[in-house]
């Protein structure tokens, strides 16, 4: 008894060009190709059935936050589907400013690790249902004591361990438990990033979405790594996500979401089509 | 764009993001004005009462303009709730300990057990025979975020949807209506039902 489906999101990564917002996906958050006005291509994925969109400012400046601001009020005054902005978000004033521009939801990743009250004030004044906290992970092949171990596809066992920066910096906190403690602190939501599939193309880090999404009672959604339809199918099937996140495969028109949810739908997912 | 004549207030108590309810009744034609002030309240032809956040909070901050809310709905003129603002229409919820709530439609809001809460996503509504879903089909998808829902009497359920359990979805009770998604974050359908509104408000019935 539950008519839930499974969310397909494109993420739209926004950087400056010249003082205006552009949409591109770098590979490995290097060698940025572009892709296109963030607003029209918004209007697109709405048009092919994507269920919600997230913005990221990948530049994670002042005038980031600025352009941010911009495309997320034009695209609110045609796009009524949810919309999620992220990029280095760290006061509730930012938060405020954001979602007064017309979004629904923003996402937290640096400043949740350094500051994990910030979470849970951010939570408590906006609510739960707009505070999805961003891990960005990568795997380590070191297990340590304290450390929650997960079998990956080679039958090792590794544990997966937070980064921040957009990946420059690790941390030494264990992914699993983190997310187990923004559930904790009030997050509504978890969008998952593996480091090491993130421009890949090779699929979903399967183990470590699978293992998250067991342990937390709030939504997953899986990113990094999506390639192909068969990749969202084993990110709902074995990873257990309630979402998945890509970007480039649909910026550069190699799938549109249509054809992904048809895929999905064949194979017995439930979508929105 | 084509003006329905109609002015709409969409209510403001602090919570929530107003401008995908404002620009999705500006999209279907309507003259919107967001406001908590009595005499607005009472100038429009219709009222949305929108929201997210805590139900206890919702009924703190919707108490220095209750007395218009209830003499709107005296009026007769269409009233829409969103989300907690069609949660806030029921007599109680269990969110946060029991609280009162405006007691306009019957029964209560309780919490979803044995799913992963929020109910956040698009989910199937049925839907039944009601001018706020004209042009609709009988079954569609609408985004939800909650993590309570109501539970009304049969005759006042205008649309159902399963999560773990079946749900009212959306409710109505002559004049005063409610949506437990929200219309203005559900693509096309959602501003159907928006439209829809709208085009009840400006027909006042």
């Amino acid at each position: 008894m539950n008519g839930l489906t499974r969310r397909i999101i494109p993420c739209l990564d926004v950087t400056l060009q010249e003082g205006k917002g552009l949409v591109v996906k770098g590979v490995e958050f290097v060698n940025l190709r572009e892709a296109g006005d963030p607003v029209e291509l918004a209007k697109r994925y709405d048009e092919e059935g994507a269920d919600e969109l997230v913005f990221l400012d990948i530049t994670a400046s002042y005038e980031g936050r600025k352009t941010m601001i911009d495309v997320v009020s034009r695209t609110s005054d045609e796009v009524f589907i949810p919309m999620t902005v992220g990029g280095g978000i760290s006061s509730l004033q930012q938060i405020k400013e954001i979602l007064r521009a017309g979004a629904d939801k923003v996402s937290i990743n640096t400043a949740a690790v350094k500051s994990p009250e910030f979470v849970k004030d951010a939570s408590r004044i906006f609510g739960s249902q707009c505070i999805v906290v961003a891990i960005d992970c990568r795997k380590n092949r070191e297990l340590k004591e304290g450390v929650t171990p997960v079998r990956i596809e080679d039958d090792s066992e590794v544990w997966y361990e937070v980064v921040i920066y957009g990946g420059r910096k690790p941390t030494g906190i264990d992914a699993v438990k983190w997310a187990k403690k923004v559930e904790e602190l009030g997050a509504g939501e978890i969008l998952l990033t593996s480091m090491d599939r993130d421009g890949t193309k090779d699929g979903y880090d399967i183990p470590i979405t699978r293992k998250i999404s067991e342990e937390v009672s709030i939504p997953v959604i899986a990113s990094g790594g999506a390639g192909s339809p068969e990749h969202f199918l084993e990110g709902f099937k074995e990873g257990k996500a309630d979402a998945c996140l890509a970007a480039s495969i649909f910026h550069f028109g190699e799938y549109s979401i249509r054809e992904v949810k048809e895929y999905l739908k064949r194979y017995g997912v439930s979508v929105r089509l | 764009m084509k003006l329905l004549d109609v002015l709409i207030v969409v209510v403001d108590y602090g919570l929530g993001n107003l401008k995908s309810v404002r620009k999705a009744l500006e999209y279907a034609g309507a003259d919107v004005r967001i406001s908590r002030e009595p005499e607005e309240i009472e100038k429009a032809d219709g009222l949305i009462l929108p929201g997210v956040g805590a139900f206890s909070e919702g009924m703190e901050k919707n108490k220095p303009f209750r007395k218009a809310l209830y003499e709107f709905i005296e009026s007769g003129k269409p009233l829409l709730g969103i989300c907690l603002g069609m949660q806030m229409l029921a007599e109680w919820s269990e969110e946060g300990g029991h609280h009162e709530g405006l007691g306009v439609i019957p029964g209560g809001v309780i919490r979803f057990q044995n799913v992963k809460t929020p109910h956040m996503g698009w989910n199937l509504v049925k839907l039944k025979d009601h001018p706020l879903f004209k042009g609709l089909k009988r079954e569609d998808y609408f985004y939800f975020v909650h993590s309570y829902y109501l539970k009304t009497n049969e005759e006042f359920s205008i649309a159902t949807c399963s999560y773990g359990t079946t749900f009212d979805a959306a409710v109505s009770k002559e004049n005063v209506m409610g949506t437990q998604f929200h219309p203005e974050k559900s693509g096309k359908s959602g501003l159907r039902v928006i439209k829809n509104f709208a085009e009840m408000c400006r027909d006042g019935s």
